[in-house]
């Protein structure tokens, strides 16, 4: 049986049930030292002296970094901008960036000594929210402009203006016009939450320095941009930084980019022994997490639901350093319109400086922020014509091969389709009290009443299209994948093994994909995006197939017959006359004696263009689901009673595991739908930083019926005609949450929908 | 200083020194290398440092390694081999219920001190049962279908 399309086992699963799957944190080297960092206390400030003498002389301490021991260096780094020194350099910017870091013979020891250093600051004006960045005389977390850094991917970047470092905006038709003829237009204000990814297993890096060549240990996504990153900032070939990365405890993208390499390494470097950091949790939150929000939106549409118009304009809170803010900027400017079809459209989004802990990327970026207010203004024009809610999304829904953006990548799926699965699956009916304009007697009342949502949207998927994989078949026809993706928990290894398998039609349990060593494995651009059975797959199947070329060659000699009359069964190749031969036979014969080995490449590239963000996405991730919800009118308190999701993948390459992710996807759209929030204190040190106060999705938050509908279309651009998955039900969750409660008779304009906003909005309203 | 302590380890004994201060979790991964059992939240919250102290699911995060004097600790790597592990496994990969992995040890120990209780095997006691045990991944969905086969079933 060919393994593509089955729900073949977890190749990790095993490992890690009996515990033995090694994670960066598991791995002990000799003579390595443990790192603690001095996080700053104050918000933005000058740092006027840094006095180690006292933790110098502490018990197992071996060496203390500030930025004293980087003036060799150009110290800053950032992939969008250069913006961000590796330890403190005269000022901090946020309540918690690091300002010494002390590697020591123990944890306990170097978490110790960390308190005998001594910091002067003095204090300057802090903007720790969006509108205090935004003021007019709002001090600058920045004085300088950062230079560009070395991956952004968003062509030239626009001059920064005051906070804001980065802004991406379109314009399409007459927006004025459309409005003016609008017979509806819904508008308003809308805020976002800061949100902590939340990967159990915290950033952690080893680095170790032996004769000038770096070698790191890392819970990284992306490690090939990350040694490209370290060999930058330390003036090394590329070749002399070695990435190894472990399983990941998870990563949703908070371990994208780089995070804790460059301070990890410059401590070991000053150390001159192995040096590991282990981030806790509170040093987690503040490494990365979402990006908070406002947004103003207004939608136009005619009497008869078609849409008209649309302008949005976003500030999205990056905190005191860059990271992934620009793209994560881009993307959500660019899910402003949403998947529909307008006479004119505008969108604005801009990334805002602020003294708190920095934003990157967290599972569907962009998307998530934007599609609950777009998808909640389609819901209120519906309403305020009397039209039904799915009826107003058939009417403007774009169709497959329909422009999204201009230059960019048609529509790639049949969203009419995912929207009514979607419906269908929490009991939405032509026929029942969904169908607007309701009868006033099938109206919500009561304390309890439910509502249903649904919502569609689309996310910029793929990242750039470059990956290169190597498959290689030894003399006993077992299969080693070699290619740079991270498995942090979606499954890579496995779809990545079955990938290859399928070409060759090798049983799946003969071929293994292992962690990334960048020495070894081919490059690979990054694992996010939703890219990795799409892109890396592509490189993989091309991999696979040049080594089939190869038995295929062979077979064609052994068994006399030309290649057209030769066919693939499982571990061999067979003629029509039932002759066949094994793959390890094959190897074998090629070499003449029991050694040897198959070795094919595959590559990915941009077809055409550049590979720009302009020109892309890879494909278009749908984002659809469906809720039915109950909301207590006394308390505020909201219960998800159903949701569907809907996986739009072309081809499931693994259908469980598909379905996997979907449902991680959504129990995290829950959690940042209904509670999860970091809160700020006026100088930006976030107030909720143990897992105490800031509260996850658990097993009793549970909808009780959750479906994950697969739709395979094939029209995916990856391998089989596969597309990525499992981000689009985080962005569509809170959307269809939202507008359940809205159906149920409570509109909202910010998130979380925790229970003390929603009953204040129920008092603000008058709602009875 | 340090205080003596005698503790039945995953079925063997140990007897040795331990800072008054050191946690279980440090002691475990640190002194003897079981790394199976993973550092997460610090403040006994996530669930993914779960071992058993006489059968007793504790958090090793925030319990002391002197207090496992005269105890029996069973950890992830204690586990292995037994039938309930054999049987947890099967239905795990069954239900894929595995993603990054973290969690994983601490969902099996805990399941595994709910086993011996005669627990009401209902989806929804297992729920409120495991609800100090985070999975940030699989959404529980594949980890309670697991689990509701695990226990529900007494074979």
């Amino acid at each position: 049986m060919n393994a593509v399309g089955q729900s073949v086992e977890r190749a990790d699963g095993r490992l890690k049930l009996a515990g033995q799957a090694e994670y960066t944190g598991d791995i002990r080297l000799p003579g390595m030292l443990y790192g603690a960092i001095l996080h700053s206390q104050a918000g933005h400030a000058r740092i006027t002296s840094i006095s180690t003498a006292a933790a110098e002389k502490a018990e197992g301490v071996v060496a203390i970094l500030t930025a004293e021991d980087l003036s060799d260096l150009d110290p800053y780094y950032g992939h969008a901008l250069r913006d961000r020194p590796i330890v403190a350099l005269g000022k901090v910017r946020f309540a918690g960036e690091p300002v010494a870091v002390v590697a020591a013979e123990s944890q306990a020891a170097a978490d110790a000594a960390v308190a005998y250093i001594d910091v002067e600051y003095e204090e300057l004006p802090v903007a720790a929210s969006l509108d205090q960045a935004l003021a007019e005389d709002a001090p600058l977390v920045h004085d300088q402009v950062a230079r560009p850094g070395a991956s952004h991917g968003l062509g030239d970047l626009p001059d920064a203006e005051g906070n804001i470092c980065y802004s991406y905006s379109f314009r399409r038709g007459d927006v004025d016009g459309a409005f003016a003829d609008a017979s509806v237009v819904v508008e308003g204000e809308y805020t976002f939450p800061a949100v902590y990814q939340y990967s159990m297993e915290t950033h952690t890096t080893i680095a170790h320095w032996r004769g000038g060549e770096l070698t790191l240990w890392s819970s990284c996504q992306h490690p090939f941009l990350v040694r490209q990153e370290i060999a930058g900032l330390f003036g090394l070939p590329l070749d002399l930084v070695q990435v190894i990365v472990p399983f990941l405890g998870g990563g949703f993208g908070s371990k994208s980019y780089t995070k804790m390499e460059p301070l990890t390494a410059a401590i070991a470097r000053k150390a001159g022994r192995p040096v590991r950091i282990l981030n806790s949790v509170n040093e987690s939150m503040i490494t990365t997490r979402r990006h908070n929000m406002k947004c103003r939106m207004r939608t136009a549409a005619a009497a008869d639901g078609t849409l008209l118009g649309r302008s949005a304009e976003a500030w999205m809170d990056t905190g005191a350093y860059a990271d992934n803010g620009p793209r994560v900027t881009a993307t959500a400017g660019d899910a402003a319109p949403g998947p529909y079809r307008w006479r004119a459209v505008e969108s604005a989004a801009h990334c805002v400086y602020t003294n708190t802990s920095p934003s990157g990327s967290y599972r569907a970026f962009g998307a998530t922020h934007l599609q609950w207010i777009g998808e909640s203004q389609l819901d209120e024009v519906a309403r305020r014509l009397s039209m039904d809610r799915l009826e107003i999304r058939r009417r403007n829904l774009l169709r497959p091969g329909e422009e999204v953006r201009p230059g960019g990548k048609p529509l790639d799926a049949d969203l009419i389709g995912d929207v009514e699965k979607a419906a269908a699956e929490v009991g939405w009916s032509d026929s029942s009290a969904d169908v607007y304009p309701r009868a006033p007697e099938a109206a919500p009342r009561g304390r309890h009443r439910r509502g249903r949502g649904v919502s569609v949207g689309l996310l910029a998927a793929g990242a750039q299209p470059v990956s290169m994989a190597t498959v290689r078949m030894g003399p006993d026809g077992s299969v080693t994948v070699l290619v740079g993706t991270t498995e942090l928990g979606q499954g890579a290894r496995t779809v990545m093994a079955q990938i290859a398998a399928g070409v060759l039609n090798s049983p799946v349990s003969k071929v293994v994909m292992r962690g990334t060593d960048t020495r070894y494995t081919p490059y690979d651009r990054s694992t996010g995006a939703s890219r990795s059975t799409t892109v890396a797959g592509l490189a993989v199947q091309r991999a696979a197939q040049s080594v089939l070329d190869a038995l295929l060659e062979t077979a064609t000699v052994k068994l006399e017959t030309p290649p057209g009359l030769l066919r693939t069964a499982e571990g061999r190749i067979e003629d029509q006359g039932g002759r066949s031969i094994t793959h390890g036979e094959l190897v074998r014969a090629r070499f003449g004696f029991d050694g040897g080995e198959l070795i094919g490449h595959g590559r990915v590239q941009p077809e055409g263009g550049s590979g720009s963000y302009a020109e892309g996405p890879v494909f278009w991730e749908v984002c659809v689901a469906a809720v039915e919800a109950e909301v207590d009118m006394e308390t505020g308190v909201i219960t998800v009673l159903r949701t569907s999701t809907v996986a739009d993948v072309g081809k499931a390459i693994n259908p469980q595991l598909v379905a996997r992710q979907d449902e991680g996807a959504l129990l995290q759209g829950l959690g940042n739908a209904l509670f999860e929030e970091m809160h700020f204190a006026p100088d930006g040190m976030v107030l909720n930083d143990t897992l105490l106060d800031y509260r996850i999705p658990a097993f009793e938050d549970m909808p009780a019926s959750m479906t994950c509908t697969i739709v395979e279309n094939g029209d995916g651009p990856g391998p089989f005609g596969a597309k990525g998955c499992g981000e689009g039900a985080l962005a569509a969750v809170p959307a269809a949450i939202v507008n359940a409660l809205a159906d149920a008779g409570v509109p909202m304009n910010a998130l979380p929908l925790t229970p003390e906003r929603v009953w204040r909005r129920i008092q603000e309203l008058k709602i009875s | 200083m340090t205080e003596r302590v005698q503790a039945t380890i995953n079925g063997g004994h140990f007897e040795g020194e331990v800072a008054p201060q050191e946690l279980l979790l440090d002691f475990l991964r640190d002194r003897l290398g079981l790394t199976g059992t993973k550092q997460s939240c610090e403040v006994e919250v996530c669930g993914a440092c779960t071992v058993l102290v006489d059968g007793n699911p504790v958090s090793s995060c925030c319990f002391l390694a002197a207090d496992i004097d005269s105890r029996e600790v069973e950890t992830i790597e204690g586990l292995v081999g037994s039938d309930f592990h054999r049987r947890a496994v099967e239905a795990f990969m069954r239900h894929a219920a595995v993603q990054c992995g973290f969690c994983t040890p601490g969902m099996l120990l805990t399941a595994k001190a709910l086993a011996g209780r005669g627990l009401d095997g209902g989806r929804g006691a297992i729920a409120v049962a495991m609800n100090g045990n985070l999975c940030r991944c699989t959404g529980y969905h594949s980890i309670l279908d697991s689990l509701t086969e695990l226990l529900g079933d007494p074979a």
